[in-house]
């Protein structure tokens, strides 16, 4: 017992039955849903004449098909509101909490989650989203699940689950003085490859991971869908312990002082078995951006695009061959200077106030380029408020960037927030996929403050350039 | 859940690596249609061109893997997103496997609640099945033998869980055979709920 993983010690706290050698059926403590999958799997479940087996468990928003119009309203989309009233005609009939635009708690579940203190260490976290692995942070077990796990889970208030073997990925040194947790993965995936982690439930380690607060440990977790992992977490702290302290669903009082002796007991064991380790040194690293269509094809935003010639590996090689046509980049050509068109400052990896305070930081008196169109979407009502009250919209404003109302918007592009075809967008979100913002977008991913610096130089830039020239 | 026995069909090689299920299907098709009606849609960046004419480059607008069902594809097929809707739009175009070097988690898990065989193989073994895929010649995957079969070629066989493959088989639906251990799931709460209160507390905050 004494040399478990933290990932055991919940798994096994989670056991309702065992379905098979391999399987088990585990108990969910918070089932999170959002309007583009739920609306769909309600119906499924009531067409089977099954009831929400614990509706208080289960927790709703509005994200991924909402309007992010700055006044917005659901009702000018078709589409939407057939996701939005059905979400919320069913929640309030099933007795389902629902973060709203009516009460301002409205936002990007996996910013929302931890915020109002629902996502907790030692717990299962599912939701019908693969960014699920975000409140990993947390020192939780959270994972996407597709729409019939869904309706499984409203029906039973379990899931059906095979055991992953377990990973620990420990980081290494101290990144540079100009890179963030948005770098820091950037980098882990560029060295380990997107599918370095693929069924494995890792667990990030390392000074670098312990000394990032907690939104950086957001950032980080939530990027570990993107090594292929099921599971991304981090052993919880005081740092954890003092994020949680009096948000609106954490424990309250002596549940807290329970909720944190069994928490301290949750970390990983020093002698503990992982069936597999890696590493990555971080030391010194700075700004990172993505030059192709994979979150692996990570380079310093100082470097160039690598030449394809130089991988030995035949699949790899053809990966870097049509993601350089598909970006219209040459091997060899430096990534900073490229000339962009949009800047996207926002989604459940970059949304939140941390995030808005490092872009603002940088925009702070400077206009964005003539020629770019910038938005910021904060990650949830509260953030945008919090941010309103410091002053950053006013920064962003003044700077000509676009201040928005929270939703996941032009990361996935579900609500019609789009790159057009042909445009370069550098975005702080997590996919560069062929499309992924719009049918012919070209998307470089980076950090708030990468993100920042590029839209007042027109061009993808680190900040520590653009200060330097002012 | 359909049951998945053996499948018999020319098969498509869709040759590249970490195919991504929002090239599988676009997030806007989600928002606008219903189950039943993706196939169209299936991999439309790769099958369409951006003024709507088919490409016909690609393998799947070309005979005769217009009616494949079965897919060989290369490594982490699958990866990205969550949106079940990309086993439907393979499952509406008609595909009942696929098969890969490996697969994104969630997918493969979507694959197995939706009565599409996911199989996993290692890359040399795909690169053998390529070479008669890609001319055009039929195969069988049988998940009763954990075999597949190019007639006359040869035959090579899969390993797969035997849990799965039994629900696979039978067509056996996860919610009906979990909704059975509701005595289990009962006394675990009560356990549970003993040990960690500030779980199931949500209600009173």
């Amino acid at each position: 017992m004494s040399a478990e993983t933290m990932f055991d010690k919940i798994w096994d706290a989670h056991v309702a039955a065992q379905v098979s050698e391999d399987i088990a059926l585990l108990h969910v403590d918070r089932h999170l849903v959002h309007e583009l999958t739920t609306v769909e799997a309600i119906r499924v479940l009531e067409r089977r004449d099954l009831p929400v087996r614990d509706p208080g468990l289960t927790f709703a928003t509005l994200d991924h098909v909402i309007s992010t119009q700055p006044g917005r309203s659901p009702d000018g989309e078709p589409w939407a509101s057939d996701m939005i009233d059905g979400l919320r005609e069913q929640t309030d009939r099933l007795g389902i909490d629902r973060f709203d635009t009516h009460d301002g708690r409205q936002g990007i579940v996996h910013v929302i989650g931890p915020e109002q203190g629902l996502s907790l260490p030692g717990t299962t976290i599912v939701c019908g989203d693969s960014h699920t692995c975000t409140h990993g942070a947390f020192g939780a077990l959270a994972w996407g699940i597709g729409s019939s796990e869904q309706v499984h889970v409203l029906a039973t208030q379990t899931i059906r689950q095979r055991r992953p073997p377990t990973l620990r990925i420990t980081l290494n040194g101290t990144p540079g003085p100009n890179a963030c947790a948005k770098d820091v993965i950037l980098h882990v995936i560029g060295k380990l490859g997107v599918s370095a982690a693929s069924g494995y439930a890792v667990e990030f380690a390392g000074d670098c991971v312990r000394s990032f607060d907690m939104e950086s440990r957001m950032t980080l977790c939530n990027l570990a869908i993107e090594l292929g992992a099921r599971v991304g977490m981090v052993a919880p702290d005081e740092t954890t312990y003092a994020y949680l302290r009096g948000r609106p669903y954490a424990p309250k009082g002596e549940d807290f002082d329970l909720a944190v002796s069994q928490w301290s007991l949750l970390p990983s064991a020093p002698n503990a078995q992982f069936d597999r380790e890696l590493a990555v040194d971080v030391s010194g690293i700075g700004p990172v951006v993505t030059w192709g269509t994979s979150p692996e094809h990570a380079i310093s935003c100082d470097g160039v695009v690598p030449d394809p010639a130089g991988e030995p590996d035949l699949s790899i090689r053809q990966g870097m061959v049509a993601a350089q046509a598909y970006m219209r980049l040459t091997p060899g050509q430096a990534l900073a200077g490229t000339p962009i068109d949009r800047v996207f400052i926002g989604s459940c990896a970059n949304g939140r106030l941390s995030d808005l305070r490092a872009a603002a930081a940088v925009i702070q008196g400077r206009r964005v380029a003539d020629h770019v169109r910038a938005w910021v979407v904060p990650g949830s009502m509260p953030v945008k408020r919090q941010a309103e009250q410091e002053g950053l919209d006013r920064i962003f404003i003044a700077a000509g960037f676009d201040w928005r109302e929270p939703g996941c918007s032009m990361c996935v592009g579900a609500n019609g927030d789009m790159v057009a075809p042909g445009e370069r967008c550098v975005s702080t979100s997590n996919r560069n996929f062929v499309g992924r913002q719009g049918p012919g977008a070209l998307t470089h991913l980076a950090s708030p403050a990468t993100a920042a610096a590029s839209a007042i130089a027109g061009h993808i830039r680190h900040a520590a350039a653009v200060q330097e020239v002012a | 859940m359909k049951p998945f026995t053996s499948c018999t069909s020319p098969v498509a090689v869709i040759d590249r690596d970490n195919v991504d299920t929002d090239m599988i299907v676009r997030i806007e098709r989600m928002t606008t249609l219903k189950r039943g009606q993706f196939g169209p849609w299936a991999f439309e960046m790769l099958r369409y061109r951006a003024d709507g004419s088919e490409n016909g480059d690609f393998v799947l607008n070309r005979e005769p893997f217009r009616h494949a069902r079965i897919l060989l594809a290369r490594a982490n097929f699958g990866c990205g997103s969550s949106r079940e809707m990309a086993v439907w739009a393979l499952d509406d175009f008609g595909i009942r496997c696929v098969i890969a070097e490996s697969f994104g988690d969630i997918f493969y898990n979507n694959c197995l609640q939706n009565g599409v065989l996911p199989i996993r193989l290692p890359a040399d073994r795909i690169a053998e099945l390529a070479v008669p895929a890609n001319t055009g010649q039929a195969m069988t995957v049988d998940l009763e033998q954990c075999t597949i079969t190019v007639p006359g070629l040869l035959t090579l066989s899969f390993e797969f869980a035997e849990h799965p493959r039994q629900a696979l088989l039978q067509g056996l639906d996860d919610i009906d055979q979990s909704l059975l251990l509701r005595d289990d799931i009962e006394a675990f709460r009560q356990r549970d709920r003993a040990r960690r209160p500030w779980v199931y507390a949500t209600a009173t905050r």
